[in-house]
């Protein structure tokens, strides 16, 4: 079966991440297919590459990138919520003359027309937040 | 809609939000509610919901996260006997066997 994920909080703060985490990996282990995740609203904070949490605790936004790229799935962020919390992708900066992107690797910008996309396309849709 | 089957996953405790309530309000025969985050507190037998979960005859059946409560310190705490403890495999078959999945 086809899953897509959407996540709308942001990591550390509550347990969404975490959960739609665990959720895509017993998903993927029992061989479902996951082919897009859309972060919207805070949950675009799981896409900074400036994350540094103490090294004993869990990596949340390197845990995505390496999860897309060993299952190649999409990480889609809604541009308009990224832009707005200071998650910039190369072409964000250059136009917002801001001295450095900071989108993690596997992570895109994206507008909501992608998240109705996944809806339609995948078997199910599950949502993730507060 | 009428969905047949649908699943309700709930991630609040009913101390600190009414989104348990309001979810059993629309639950219907041959729905599932899973119980994750801080909803697995609901699932213990002390909690205040223990008279409010749907009776065997209404054809829904509730699920609680066992890593969730296992993160709380919960494992071992009796739970209402009539809620089923699933894991991640488990949560994720419940999708698939599902038509929809109302995240509340």
């Amino acid at each position: 079966m086809k899953f897509a994920l959407l996540i709308n909080t942001g990591p550390y703060q509550h347990q969404a991440a975490d959960t739609a985490y665990q959720f895509a990996r017993a998903a993927l282990a029992e061989g479902h297919t996951i082919r897009r995740i859309f972060f919207y609203q805070d949950g675009v904070y799981n896409a900074s590459r400036l994350s540094v949490p103490p090294q004993d605790d869990r990596h949340i936004v390197r845990r995505w990138s390496a999860l897309a790229a060993e299952h190649r799935i999409e990480l889609l962020l809604c541009s308009a919520s990224a832009l707005r919390r200071g998650i910039l992708d190369k072409e964000g900066a250059r136009v917002n003359a801001i001295d450095t992107d900071n989108l993690a690797p596997g992570f895109r910008l994206a507008g909501l027309a992608q998240l109705i996309d996944a809806g339609i396309e995948a078997d199910r849709l599950l949502s993730f937040a507060d | 809609m009428d969905w047949k089957r649908m699943l309700h996953t709930v991630n609040k405790s009913p101390t600190e939000s009414d989104k348990l309530e309001t979810c059993l309000r629309f639950t219907q025969a041959g729905h599932a509610v899973l119980l994750i985050e801080n909803a697995v507190y609901a699932a213990l037998a002390e909690s205040a919901m223990a008279g409010q979960w749907p009776d065997k005859s209404s054809g829904i059946t509730v699920y609680v996260l066992t890593p969730d409560l296992a993160a709380r310190g919960l494992l071992g705490r009796d739970l209402h006997p009539d809620i089923r403890q699933i894991d991640y495999p488990g949560f994720v078959r419940l999708v698939t066997e599902n038509d929809v999945v109302q995240s509340w």
